[in-house]
């Protein structure tokens, strides 16, 4: 595995690399987490939104007077109520050259441009009087002419939606590596195809949520919400509502995933926190579900047209692509609606050693809801393009899709290297996941299974699909383009008295396990039981200052912090003892709780009994100790701009080419993260990415008409994934421990994602080969497989 | 979330005679409160009604199962539900209720539109009658959903009786709608060819309009589909 010593990984007892119980299952399981619509404070109002109910409309006047006389209503807020209490917000960042976008604010200022957009609210005593009185606002909407695809907005002659910005193209982005129209004007085959990727969005358990409460006497906001990112929404709030960085805490207890959906700055809580400045009384917005999906970022939206070059011997020789997606009115705060694009460049064929890659991307304004960072972000287009390609390629020189990868995925001792577009890979593992993955589903004999069947008109198919995830972004992502965002982040150990240990760290837990991870970090380094290992996560005033959780950082970075600080609180402890037993601390260990002779392993004393010296027996010290039972250490990669991890999956299907059904058999993924801390919680997390990636191949949708009205938006018309539907999934691992960290962790949070969509898609196709028929546009549903049958 | 506001909503939960499965009169009685889970688990309705048996496992989930009930969704008249098709299929009779007292509607009758029925403003359904299938009677149930649980993009009750056959879709009209076309084919002589026929002869049974799921010449040829399949499954 890894040449490197790694004595505290490797310690007897150590926790990394082993499933345990999660120490906060038992509490959500039993109903007792804490989400913010369970808290309750004294004088607390609700705020409910009403929203645009066109995509694109101005506002000629807004009457609140029926409304604001109902029971129970305390106020009823429009635009022009809530300017001077906050700056508006605009979603750019300075290292994305040329991207544009308008200000925001927190509710449309004489003007909605998107079905949902927020244009009035209302607090009341109750959440049902508010709703009530939301209903007798009336609003005189004059209709403009919506620009519902992006394909609309960038026609020529179509209107500015924001007439300052001069257009619609938002960002456009182009990377050239000189011969590729040599390279295909060369090539034995040439396969062109066009991707379609629908707009979707991420539906999490609990929906967005907030709870504002604000202090005037002195000027403290304290904001409880459902969020990935604490600190950033410290620095967010007190950055536009003009109030010190120590005078807001932010906390974020119990939160119901969130999958990217809670990293971005909404209007309508900003709205709220406006409200409780004006207000002086504690503010809740809990989105309910429909509005969830008009309000919510939406994800995805890409069209693709792309191209691959390939020699009959079957080594790919070049790629073009031309992405276009539409954003919404608005580039998102502060992360921006242009990663997504640019990673699709960045990404696309980039573990392939194909030199010649050409990509265009245009990031268009349309009148639909914002589009961003969402789980995989980018992964799963990137993934689906050139996995498709190097199928339809395969077949076009006649070489089995199999091979064709092997003999063009990048050679594992071929790193570093550095891809077309400018991403340096440290150590991936191609050629051994792919080798794993053969064997793991028997390719050679589902292969055969699949020839038999297909003689008895049963037709299944197989689809591989190789990725590459970009975790552990360090400051280049987002920091280095002026966004308070951070790549770095922080954990606290504190030994108590009795000989438990408190952590407190800037990663976040939105039910993804993070804290169980931390705890199997910090128990194994310091010697302790895992249940005596407390963390703390999701609060700004109890924790070091870090950047939260997304980009499948958590273990990567955050497990690093964690594992330098209980090495430096391991090494305050021992310092402790050593004092105390006369001894070189050298000499010393910490196992299962006691200090322990380091050779022979004889127990000498108690962690307890160390921690009552050190804070209420400092007397028995010897002269001039002052003992340090608290450590911190902070983590940021340095090395390398991201950690990537690679992989590859593979589905087996059986299509129903009568009623285009698809059934999904089994799924594979076999995926290099690095060190695995927990392996059950590596493996869910997979497993979870694969399902939401196979939401976005096989059933999500948002449904548009071209008014930019949206046709589903309930759970009853949006099919999420359900277990029903769901394959067995199978993981394995090959293990590279990241280079420049002890710990060695990668993310695993997205690969799922990033790459089952292009799994299914190669799946589909190669059951619907015998017919001569394709699909490329996702979610791959009956209609559309039984068009591309013919059958309808 | 305010998809309904009811000014008076009653809970009729209460009221007993409601409830009950049983064998009345030679017919199968169900209770408009009997619940679907209920239904699903009675050996009587297995008995009786194999069509129903069949039909309820495609209805949601356990826990809707668990509460929704046999009346409900009948009187909600959804085109694309199970329960409907059967009972149009299996020739049930409803009973309808109010203070000007009792009537029966057959359930071909009863179905009127999308979500509109024969019941009055003040009425309420309180059982179905289904006469009992007879020895030799066949049944089949299929159903195209998107998920397991969903509303179908087309579905088709289907009973056979010794010189009758019914075959009932849904999901692909306003309301559950009898093939009658389809099934003079299928029961033409001489045997062969007459799925084929059937199939073709749906188009002058069926118009579905188009839905989020599948535009209507989609659910043509998905009704076609269920149709050779649930012929085979007869003839089996």
């Amino acid at each position: 595995m890894s040449e490197r010593p790694l004595s505290f990984l490797d310690r007897p007892n150590s926790y990394i690399g082993r499933s345990v119980p999660r120490p906060n299952a038992r509490r959500l399981l039993q109903g007792r987490g804490t989400y913010v619509d369970d808290i309750r404070l004294p004088r607390l109002l609700h705020a409910v939104f009403l929203r645009s109910p066109y995509a694109h409309a101005r506002i000629a006047g807004i009457d609140t007077a029926a409304a604001s006389r109902l029971p129970g209503v305390v106020r009823v807020v429009t635009a022009a109520d809530l300017a001077g209490l906050y700056t508006p917000w605009v979603g750019t960042l300075s290292h994305l050259k040329g991207l544009k976008s308008a200000p925001q604010h927190p509710l449309a200022q004489g003007r909605a441009c998107w079905q949902g957009e927020p244009v009035a609210a209302v607090v009341a005593e109750s959440r049902a009087q508010a709703e009530d009185a939301a209903a007798q606002i009336a609003v005189e909407w004059q209709e403009l002419a919506p620009l519902a695809s992006a394909e609309a907005a960038l026609a020529s002659g179509a209107p500015a939606i924001h007439a300052a910005l001069g257009d619609n193209l938002a960002f456009a982005r182009a990377v050239d590596t000189g011969a590729v129209d040599d390279a295909f004007a060369r090539a034995d085959a040439v396969v062109a195809e066009t991707f379609t990727f629908a707009r979707h969005t991420g539906v999490c358990l609990e929906p967005r949520s907030i709870l504002a409460e604000f202090d005037r006497s002195e000027r403290r906001l304290t904001l409880h919400c459902s969020s990935q990112v604490p600190h950033m929404m410290k620095e967010i709030a007190a950055r536009h509502f003009a109030l010190a960085e120590t005078d807001v805490r932010v906390i974020c207890r119990d939160v119901g995933g969130s999958y990217g959906i809670k990293i971005h700055v909404y209007p309508d809580e900003m709205a709220t926190i406006a409200l409780a400045l004006l207000l002086g009384r504690p503010v809740k917005f809990v989105a309910d579900r429909l509005e969830s999906f008009v309000s919510d970022i939406h994800a995805r939206e890409h069209r693709v047209a792309a191209r691959m070059a390939v020699s009959k011997s079957g080594e790919i020789l070049a790629i073009d692509i031309d992405d276009l997606t539409g954003i919404g009115p608005y580039s998102t705060y502060p992360r921006t609606s242009a990663i997504e694009g640019n990673q699709v460049v960045n990404l696309t064929g980039s573990w392939y050693r194909c030199a010649n890659y050409r990509a265009r991307l245009r990031v268009a304004f349309q009148t639909k809801p914002p589009m961003s960072q969402y789980r995989a972000v980018g992964h799963p287009i990137a993934c689906a393009v050139t996995e498709g390609l190097v199928d339809l390629a395969a077949r076009a020189i006649a070489m089995d899709p199999a091979e064709l990868r092997r003999r063009n995925l990048i050679a594992d001792d071929a790193y570093p290297c550095t891809s077309p577009a400018g991403l340096i890979f440290e150590k991936l593992s191609h050629q051994r996941a792919l080798a794993r993955m053969l064997e793991l589903m028997d390719y050679a004999g589902l292969r055969r299974e699949q020839a038999a069947l297909r003689a008895r008109g049963i037709h299944r198919g197989i689809g591989l699909a190789s990725f590459v995830e970009i975790t552990n972004p360090g400051p280049a992502f987002y920091g280095v383009g002026g966004a308070p965002i951070s790549a770095q982040d922080g954990c606290t150990l504190r030994l108590e008295p009795g000989g438990a240990v408190t952590c407190a760290i800037s990663i976040t837990e939105q039910g993804q396990g993070t804290e169980t991870m931390v705890a199997q970090i910090v128990a194994s380094v310091l010697g302790v039981a895992l249940e005596r290992v407390r963390v703390v996560t999701g609060d700004t005033e109890r924790t070091p200052y870090g950047g939260g959780t997304w980009a499948s950082r958590g273990a990567g970075i955050g497990g690093e912090a964690a594992l330098q600080a209980a090495k430096a609180l391991r090494a305050n402890i021992l310092d402790l003892a050593g004092a105390m037993l006369q001894a070189a601390p050298a000499d010393l260990d910490i196992a299962q709780g006691w200090i322990v002779d380091a050779v022979s392993g004889a127990r000498r004393i108690g962690l307890d009994e160390v921690g009552r010296a050190g804070y209420f027996r400092g007397d028995t010290l010897p002269p001039g100790i002052q003992p340090e039972l608290v450590a911190t250490r902070h983590h940021q990669p340095r090395d390398y701009p991201f950690a990537f991890t690679n992989g590859v999956q593979a589905s087996w299907l059986e299509l129903d080419i009568e009623t285009g059904f698809v059934r999904l058999l089994k799924h594979w993924v076999v995926e290099d993260c690095g060190r695995v801390v927990s392996p059950l919680l590596v493996d869910e997390q997979i497993r979870g990415g694969v399902v939401q990636g196979l939401g976005g191949a096989l059933f999500e949708e948002c449904l548009y008409d071209g008014e930019g009205q949206l046709l589903n938006g309930t759970l009853a018309d949006y099919l999420v994934p359900m277990a029903g539907e769901m394959p067995d999934i199978e993981v394995a691992h090959v293990m590279t421990p990241l280079a420049g960290t002890e710990l060695g962790a990668k993310g695993a949070g997205e690969a799922g994602t990033a790459g089952a969509p292009a799994a299914v898609m190669n799946a589909i196709n190669d059951a619907l080969a015998p017919f001569g028929a394709t699909v490329a546009e996702q979610p791959f549903t009956p209609a559309r497989i039984l068009r591309a049958l013919g059958r309808t | 979330m305010r998809l309904s506001e009811p000014r008076l909503l009653i809970d009729i939960n209460h009221v007993a005679v409601l409830g009950g499965i049983e064998e009345r009169g030679g017919a199968l009685r169900i209770g408009a409160l009997a619940r679907h889970s209920e239904v699903g688990a009675s050996p009587l309705v297995a008995r009786l009604a194999p069509l129903v048996h069949q039909a309820i496992p495609h209805i949601a989930h356990p826990a809707i199962r668990n509460r929704g009930t046999f009346g409900g969704s009948l009187a909600h008249a959804d085109p694309a539900a199970e329960l409907p098709a059967c009972a149009v299929a299996l020739d049930a009779v409803l009973l309808l209720a109010s203070r000007r007292g009792e009537r029966k509607v057959a359930a071909r009758d009863f179905f009127r539109g999308i979500y509109a029925t024969a019941l009055a403003p003040d009425e309420i359904v309180t059982a179905i009658e289904i006469p009992p299938a007879p020895a030799g009677g066949r049944s089949v149930f299929l159903e195209l959903a998107r998920r397991r649980g969903d509303y179908a993009i087309a579905g088709l009750a289907a009973a056979a009786r010794p010189g009758d056959l019914r075959l009932v879709f849904f999901g692909v009209g306003d309301r559950p709608i009898e093939a009658k076309a389809a099934t003079a084919a299928l029961q033409r002589e001489p045997a062969a060819g007459r799925v084929a026929a059937a199939q073709a002869a749906l188009a002058r049974d069926l118009d579905p309009p188009g839905d989020l799921q599948a535009d209507g010449a989609t659910k043509l040829h998905l009704a076609r589909v269920l149709l050779g399949r649930a012929a085979a499954a007869l003839a089996a």
